[in-house]
């Protein structure tokens, strides 16, 4: 018998059963191994290009060289190269990737090359070597369609103002006026790319009128419906697989154009097409994150309270796109001070299109912003952590509204104790050629709920996990696995986690730090609902019935869950959906990072030596994949600090360094040992689990850390991030 | 990618008389080319495979020094006992190329013939007059963080990547060379050209002419350097990098041997400089003297300009280090 029922919570008010600290079976929380590890490692887990259906063909990209309305291309020349098939100059190509959570299509091709680097067609054919030279060939005439401005800061780029952007409380001018101490500057960040490992891929197959698209996703329940959107048929004829992501970072989180591409090849040609990006053009076509000027203002007493704070932001975009880098999303409730003011500014210049990247607003407003605290700090003269320490807001100081839990000052002093923080004045350290010094900043990052359903099967042999939920590398699979385990009191071995095919329960992807505690409480709620059948079925109360290693136990018996079960399966879905405690309250995750700098006095090279991070973020579900995440932001912060920049061509806006030898992401030389700590805190405001997102914190501030030691090391404050050596060396030549 | 016929040659006079028609290269490693032909930056018509050929050897020569086969991989010529011991500098700036894996497939003969990583030679939606000769050269006025300030022409900035090249320039080694019409040696000094208006053309190479060794004359002796300065710890080209070769007698330099990297369009090397340290007692003012000549000639192009204080201040770093340790 199958019988499927649904639990469902809207998230209203904080949830203090705590129930996964009662359970017995113990692996939540763990080490555990992802248990899709060995398959990842051993070549044999299948990534979205690595399906190989027959009677396979290949499309490649073509790219506009200029910008303008597309007039003509030497198409009947292509179609006539060897092995070629089809040449797709279709108008409903999308000209970069969705918007994440979209759910529609974006900017379509409609004749028209926006940016430098926009697929304007697709050339298919037998081989992929065939479709790549043919593509390579292919011509495309574009008439310029008037100037266009490529630098935000430029004269004349268009400026917009959103009246909902803009915060103005009290009066900052008078509290920079009257300040004991403050601070004034311009910080900039570069455009970035998320750089994933896996380039974006996709295979497309139709039949009966549906199609079929395996891809590196991040949130397929929305890239169904883009996908469909842009196609012009109804969702229920879309069906996206992606079991395997190697990497997001938010550059998976829309539908890009080689999905569209392959999928409308694929309708012409009756046959599946697959197209992969090349590494350049997943560079230009999936968004990056916006450059920010950032103009930071801050006032404090002399005792280093802060009296004001402005956050004024530019950031870049191309023409009809919703989203803007939230800059200041942190900068909303990380410290009190009564005067403030954000501004946010969006140019609409034609660099490629701007997007989420990995914790899109703080990852770039918190470094600026944590250097700029670090350099009021040195102007009062007080140490840097004590300065934090006496700017710890007690409530979300622009709403009132109070926290759901503030960590700060804890993840602060434990940090401090941990790295062995002790404050020194600039250049007091020197070994042979290198400067020696530390820096530190805060962490900070919105925790968000998402909704989200799953489905959970339980049979006398075991458990099964069913949801459209992606594992971009992050431990979807892993977590998923354990909240089942737990809750159901199986081994982990004995749980099946089912994850990437929109033809289960719509999860919540992944992205905004939110998929893991948003679907494992999906995932959560299906497991009380089959704790409540079984309960019922044994004739106890839920609460008084411990399930461990596939035994039911009560009252002193102990019944294999096989024996209750028999030969039936039990199905339960369970549905999340956000609801008050997201906006009662104001959530967020905190942290500390310390950093240890050398640099160097000739040449003013940058090497981190000790990095530290100390996080909470409520309950870690996964030691292992928790820190990993941790690892990952510590080293984008890294890249951020020193070496990550996209560079922009200032004639016509075209991203210039658009491979991995040029774009420079840390490699290990550039990674000391990373420590990561956890403050484990229960947040009940934040769901049933108290779990709350981890991937995107520890990206947050740790550049500053970096910024803030070389600094401490030789004396150089880089406002212009990233700092590289001859930023560096310039300012070293200025000091003398 | 063009199509492409491929020959895999069994010796040198095999090579020699496939490698001969137009549009025709030589493969060995193949690190550069294949990634260029991807992106059909170059097309050859033909690849011709050398690996098959008896160049893999390191033997020692007559003279006391080293022949270096065209196909001795960067890996293996920089874990070689006899060039750490007596040539380290080319160990070590054969180490602080590429990455591991990168190392174990790149040789001799292709790491000399490799080319520019300039963004815009890369990108066949721009002008470059080395790409397509004629067509202009989108560097200046672009980005050129990475490109020359020295030796360059109104036609091309281009940098020469090699860290190998440079350690070999210093030491002063010689390329063999064999064509259809026989063998020939050049000075590594004199193999590589100036783009002046035919960027396209790097060396004297002619069409259809192999790399067959290189020669390193007898140890040098005195302390010896390789400083590579660059935007990351590894995985990166020079923005600067020195080979020096250093030996002080009686608290005077007597013999200086010094070439750069990511300054020009061949691993750079100035006698004058060299003159200039020969003889006299080391100090801060003499490497600023050296800096004065080796720089008189730079040229900034706005993204670049910092290289010219970098490379100053990297030489005297660098000979500092050559002169202290030998003091």
């Amino acid at each position: 018998m199958t019988l499927e029922t649904t639990r469902h919570l809207k998230h209203d008010t904080p949830d203090r059963d705590r129930r996964l600290d009662g359970m017995a079976q113990g692996v939540i929380g763990t080490d555990m191994d992802r248990p899709e590890g060995a398959l990842k490692v051993s070549g044999q887990a299948t990534y979205a290009a690595e399906a190989h259906p027959e009677s396979m063909a290949h499309g490649y990209l073509v790219r506009a060289a200029t910008i303008g309305r597309i007039t003509g291309s030497n198409a009947d020349a292509v179609r006539a190269m060897p092995g070629v098939l089809h040449v797709l100059e279709d108008e409903r190509m999308i000209r970069n990737a969705a918007q994440g959570m979209a759910g529609e299509s974006p900017v379509q091709k409609q004749g028209r090359s926006w940016y430098v680097g926009q697929p304007v067609a697709c050339v298919v054919a037998e081989s992929f070597e065939q479709a790549r030279h043919a593509a390579q060939a292919m011509m495309v005439t574009i008439e310029p369609d008037g100037t266009h401005v490529f630098d935000a800061e430029a004269e004349g780029a268009e400026i917009e103002t959103p009246e909902k952007k803009q915060v103005s409380q009290g009066d900052l001018d008078g509290a920079m006026a009257s300040a004991a101490f403050s601070v004034d500057h311009d910080y900039r960040t570069p455009s970035m790319s998320s750089a994933a490992m896996e380039p974006h891929a996709s295979i497309a197959q139709w039949e009966d009128g549906a199609v079929t698209l395996r891809g590196s996703y991040q949130l397929l329940r929305f890239n169904k419906n883009e996908l469909a959107d842009v196609l012009g048929v109804s969702p229920d004829k879309v069906r996206i697989l992606s079991p395997y992501v190697g990497g997001g970072f938010g550059s998976k989180l829309g539908l890009a154009p080689e999905a569209v591409a392959a999928a409308l090849a694929a309708k012409v040609l009756e046959r599946p097409v697959q197209v992969v990006m090349h590494r350049r053009q997943v560079f230009e076509t999936v968004t990056r994150r916006s450059e920010t000027k950032q103009r930071i203002r801050l006032a404090c007493d002399a005792d280093g309270k802060l009296t004001g704070i402005g956050h004024e932001n530019l950031v870049s975009q191309l023409p009809e796109e919703t989203f803007s880098e939230p800059v200041a999303q942190g900068t909303h409730f990380q410290y009190a001070a009564p005067n403030r003011v954000v501004g946010h500014h969006i140019a609409r210049i034609r660099r490629p299109a701007a997007g989420s990247v990995r914790a899109p607003g703080e990852a770039v407003g918190v470094t600026a912003f944590e250097i700029a605290v670090d350099e009021l700090a040195k102007k009062a003269g007080i140490d840097p952590l004590e300065f934090r320490l006496r700017n710890v807001p007690t409530e979300d100081p622009e709403t009132g509204k109070p926290f759901s839990s503030s960590t700060m000052e804890a993840t602060l002093r434990e940090g401090a104790r941990r790295f062995g923080w002790t404050h020194t004045a600039p250049r007091q350290r020197r070994e042979g050629e290198w400067w020696i010094g530390t820096g530190m900043a805060g962490a900070v990052r919105v925790n968000m709920m998402i909704e989200a359903r799953a489905r959970v099967v339980l049979t006398g042999a075991g458990v099964r996990v069913e949801t459209d939920m992606t594992d971009i590398g992050t431990g979807s699979y892993a977590i998923l696995t354990q909240v089942a385990a737990e809750m159901l009191g199986h081994a982990p071995a004995q749980v099946q986690t089912i994850l990437g095919d929109t033809d289960l329960p719509p999860a919540s992807g992944s992205g905004g730090s939110f998929g893991a505690a948003s679907t494992s409480t999906a995932v959560y709620l299906a497991c009380m609902e089959l704790r409540e059948r079984l309960a019922a079925k044994i004739g106890v109360k839920e609460g008084e019935l411990t399930l461990k290693d596939g035994y039911a136990i009560h009252a002193n018996r102990q019944t294999p869950l096989s024996e209750i079960m028999g030969e039936e399966e039990w199905r339960a879905l369970g549905h999340l959906k956000p609801g008050r405690a997201g906006q009662d309250v104001r959530q967020a995750t905190w942290g500390a990072i310390f950093a240890e700098v050398a640099v160097n006095d000739t040449t003013g090279e940058t090497r981190v030596r000790r990095m530290d991070g100390t996080y909470a973020c409520g309950r870690v579900l996964n030691l292992k994949t928790a820190r990993s995440q941790c690892h990952g932001g510590m080293i984008w912060g890294i890249g951020l600090a020193l070496t990550e920049a996209l560079e922009h061509d200032p004639r016509d806006g075209h991203m210039v360094n658009r491979d991995l030898a040029e774009y420079h992401v840390p490699v290990n030389l550039d990674v000391p040992q990373l420590g990561v700590h956890f403050l484990e805190e229960r947040d009940d405001w934040a769901n049933p689990l108290q779990a709350k997102g981890i991937g995107e914190l520890a990206i947050c501030g740790s550049g500053a850390a970096v910024v803030n030691a070389i600094e401490n090391a030789c004396g150089v404050r880089v406002r212009t991030l990233p700092a590289t050596l001859d930023q560096v060396m310039e300012g070293l030549i200025a000091r003398g | 990618m063009r199509a492409f016929d491929y020959v895999r040659a069994g010796d040198t006079g095999e090579a020699l008389r496939q490698g001969a028609g137009e549009e025709t290269r030589f493969i060995a490693g193949g690190t550069n080319l294949l990634d260029l032909m991807k992106l059909e930056v170059m097309a050859p018509g033909k690849l011709v495979d050398i690996t098959r050929l008896d160049l893999g050897r390191i033997g020692e020569t007559d003279e006391g020094g080293l022949r270096i086969g065209a196909l001795v991989t960067n890996s293996d010529l920089a874990a070689d006992a006899r060039v750490r011991r007596d040539w380290p500098v080319l160990s070590r700036a054969l180490l602080a190329g590429a990455s591991g894996q990168l190392r174990n497939k790149a040789t001799t003969g292709g790491n000399l013939l490799q080319r520019t990583r300039c963004y815009y030679f890369y990108d066949r939606g721009e002008p470059c007059n080395k790409r397509e000769p004629g067509s202009g050269c989108a560097a200046q006025g672009g980005m050129n963080r990475i490109l020359a300030i020295l030796g360059t022409s109104d036609h091309c900035i281009a940098t020469h990547p090699s860290d190998m090249a440079v350690a070999m320039q210093a030491l002063g080694a010689r390329v063999e060379i064999e064509g259809q019409d026989g063998a020939r040696e050049v000075e590594l000094s004199e193999f590589y050209r100036l783009p002046g208006d035919t960027p396209h053309i790097e060396t004297v190479l002619a069409p259809g002419e192999l790399i067959t060794a290189v020669i390193l004359p007898p140890p040098a002796g005195g302390r010896q350097v390789y400083r590579k300065v660059r935007d990351r710890s590894s995985y990166a080209f020079a923005l600067v990098s020195v080979a020096a070769v250093v030996t002080v007698e009686e608290g005077r330099i007597a013999r200086a041997q010094l070439a750069f990297g990511g300054l020009g369009p061949m691993p750079w090397r100035d006698a004058r400089v060299e003159q200039a340290l020969i003889g006299e007692t080391p100090t801060k003012a003499l490497f600023d003297r050296a800096a004065d000549i080796l720089l008189a000639d730079a040229k900034g192009h706005g993204g670049n300009d910092f290289k010219i204080p970098l490379a100053r201040r990297t030489l005297a770093a660098v000979l500092t280090q050559a002169t202290e340790a030998a003091a």
